[in-house]
């Protein structure tokens, strides 16, 4: 369906793929909010969520939503720097053991797995440079 | 110890802290000034938004306005909170990416204008006066009600903490303080809706106790409420009675509002990278949704807590708390039929013998926070702990809104419109000043409010969900976007946005009613509409027009890329 990865690193096709993801968080977002929470708070009202005294429709609006707010910004934040590690456009660290370490990576020839596997290692290295 | 006392201590105690952290975070350089050095740690950026973006309206009153709302008071929660799913997903990691110190700066280099830059200034401006008198305000009624001093001198005392951290550590001072006051505000939020959960419903957790069975009677406590409003001829809690439509617009108006926020987005530029800027979003509404989540459970126990201790008892038996607030006004009661009991009644209320009962009370919804732990009795310590976080709510966004407008001015109009050859040295003390004159307008705005201030507050999320948001993400968005389209969509969608809202508001207050609105939409939602018409008028203008220089479209196309972030600013640090 799309080209593969190893193939096609372009910034064209890192564009594309961080736009599919905005447009299906933002469709899960418009749902639960405006959707579950507005136009048909009324219908999804007559059901209970059981156990609670909450109204189903009342409770997106007043809960739910919050809550599903929270996890899209941090299914965001994944994909994201997955897709970043994948297309070798995640930020140039300057401490000199992690750019050692990422040239290491980077002559791997290897798509966006081979990002992730290594990618373990990325928060620490993110660690020298925030302090700096 | 008596409730002044302990409100004395963690007030004193609380803005002792603030004034420790700001000589220990002074700013050293411009860099420092506008955007912390650029070296804030995602997590604790995500607090500093928090407490910036959580205001005295979101401590104080949006409890007690979902209280007398019920259902409709949905649009505050789900609209302040939405915005951040924008703000992560669209903006934050783009516009730290282009590493500009403010929002006009951005625009003004986006569309290639002065124009552009200056109309962005003007609108930051604005949005951020009108907000931060609202805060002022909120600093002097906590003082007045909590520690019997004047308003007129609350407010200075804030003013003069506020005055210190901001001139002295700009952006820097601010945001380690905005941590320290997120904690603050959390935990005094958080504790006394505990306590209120675990009276009436046993349950430790606000947010599972709203829903959980009422303690006393083993009914579900929304089923309760909802019972004791249709006895006393209110609408039942939790439907609505907005229209729709209405609804919609209001939320999307405050969701598309808050990500177009300057001194909500200007947090973003001060963290190290792109991926810093994306996560720091999450933990924002983290920590925001700690606050937001509880405030419909403190709503649905105040509201019963006021319904059973107040609706038709004798007005001679009222407790303390209640005469106390008389004092302040914000509490009236008219015995109109003169039995000496107080009928708490909606418009469709009847006695027994299906008469129509007239309603004899009137509650300023301000006050269901703070006189909240006294309805329910907690201790005297949980009674002080409230006003400390609610002066650390309206001081920690007093701050952020400050700074958007000394920025504006020593940076945008200062810097990069009339004086470019200014030193940086002569920035810093401009900033420094122009932080110095705001504070000083936004005491007097506080102190004494100008009528409509308090009325156009509430719209300065309409007015910038109308002029930011749509150029902010068509510059990341679309190439094409150029300067006549930007300009021509901001000055339409503010303009449309204020024309509704002053009309209805100031011209024809009359006629301000569904029947005559557009669509049934509300001044409040019309920010949707006007921010509608911005992109639809900016999208058909730049179709029309040349389209930007090359350079633009290079300029976006690295915004779009992660890597490189930051590099340009390093020689300055």
């Amino acid at each position: 369906m799309t080209p593969s990865p190893a193939t096609d690193r372009t910034p064209r096709e890192y564009w594309r793929r961080n736009v599919r993801y905005v447009v299906v968080l933002l469709a899960v977002w418009f749902v639960v909010s405006y959707g579950a929470g507005i136009l048909f708070a009324g219908s999804l009202d007559e059901i209970r969520i059981p156990g609670t005294g909450f109204p189903l429709g009342f409770w997106f609006a007043q809960q739910g939503s919050i809550y599903v707010f929270v996890i899209l910004i941090f299914v965001y934040v994944v994909l994201m720097n997955r897709l970043d590690r994948g297309f070798g456009v995640d930020e140039v660290e300057t401490h000199p053991a992690s750019v050692a370490r990422r040239e290491a990576r980077r002559s791997r020839p290897k798509g966006p797995a081979g990002g992730r596997t290594a990618g373990g290692s990325d928060g620490g290295d993110a660690d020298p440079e925030a302090t700096s | 110890m008596t409730v002044l006392a302990w409100t004395f201590t963690l007030v004193a105690a609380s803005f002792a802290l603030y004034i420790g952290i700001a000589i220990w975070s002074r700013a050293h350089s411009t860099h420092d000034f506008y955007v912390a050095g650029k070296g804030v740690h995602p997590v604790a950026n995500g607090m500093a938004t928090a407490a910036d973006w959580m205001s005295a309206a979101s401590f104080i009153s949006m409890a007690g306005l979902i209280s007398f709302l019920g259902y409709d008071g949905s649009v505050y929660l789900m609209g302040w909170t939405g915005g951040y799913v924008l703000l992560a997903l669209l903006l934050a990691p783009y516009l730290r990416k282009y590493g500009a110190y403010t929002v006009p700066d951005f625009v003004g280099d986006r569309y290639y204008s002065q124009t552009a830059r200056v109309v962005a200034v003007v609108c930051a401006i604005f949005v951020s006066f009108t907000y931060v008198a609202g805060q002022m305000r909120g600093v002097g009624i906590v003082f007045s009600r909590f520690l019997e001093v004047p308003v007129g001198l609350g407010v200075l005392i804030g003013m003069g903490i506020v005055f210190f951290y901001a001139v002295l550590g700009g952006m820097k001072g601010i945001t380690y303080t905005q941590v320290a006051q997120y904690c603050v505000l959390i935990f005094a939020y958080t504790v006394p809706a505990i306590f209120l959960s675990l009276l009436i419903t046993g349950n430790p957790i606000p947010q599972i106790g709203f829903g959980g069975a009422d303690a006393e009677t083993g009914t579900y406590l929304l089923d309760r409420l909802n019972g004791l409003h249709e006895e006393l001829g209110f609408a039942p809690y939790t439907a609505g009675t907005k229209s729709t439509l209405d609804v919609f617009a209001i939320t999307a108006a405050l969701m598309v509002g808050t990500a177009g926020l300057p001194h909500v987005i200007i947090r973003f530029y001060t963290v190290p990278k792109v991926r810093d800027a994306r996560v720091s979003a999450g933990w924002a509404l983290v920590f925001i949704a700690l606050l937001y989540t509880a405030a419909p459970a403190v709503a649905v126990f105040a509201r019963t807590n006021l319904l059973s201790t107040v609706s038709g008892r004798p007005y001679a038996e009222m407790p303390e708390w209640f005469t106390k607030w008389e004092t302040t006004g914000l509490i009236a009661f008219e015995d109109v039929n003169g039995d000496g009991r107080i009928q708490y009644v909606g418009p469709e209320a009847t006695d027994g013998g299906g008469a129509p009962l007239q309603n004899e009370l009137t509650i300023d919804r301000d006050i269901m926070v703070l006189a909240n732990p006294e309805i329910a009795r907690l201790p005297n310590w949980v009674v002080g702990l409230v006003a400390a976080g609610g002066l650390a709510a309206a001081l920690s966004t007093a701050a952020g809104l400050l700074l958007v407008v000394s920025t504006a001015v020593s940076h945008d109009l200062l810097k990069r419109s009339f004086r470019s050859t200014i030193t940086e040295r002569g920035e810093l003390l401009a900033a420094r000043i122009s932080a110095a004159v705001a504070v000083l307008v936004a005491g007097y705005l506080g102190i004494d409010p100008p009528g409509f201030v308090a009325e156009v507050v509430a719209f300065a999320f309409g007015l910038a969900a109308s002029s930011f948001f749509p150029v902010l993400i068509l510059g990341v968005f679309s190439k094409r976007l150029n300067r006549e389209g930007a300009i021509a969509g901001m000055v339409s969608g503010i303009t449309l946005t204020a024309a509704y809202i002053v009309y209805f508001k100031f011209v024809n207050p009359a006629a301000n009613t569904a029947e005559h609105w557009w669509f049934g939409i509300s001044p409040e939602g019309i920010g949707t509409v006007g921010m509608l018409v911005n992109f639809a008028v900016a999208l058909a203008v730049s179709r029309l027009t040349p389209p930007p220089p090359d350079h633009i479209g290079e300029l976006v196309e690295q915004m779009r890329i992660p890597r490189g972030a930051g590099e340009a600013h390093e020689i300055e640090a």
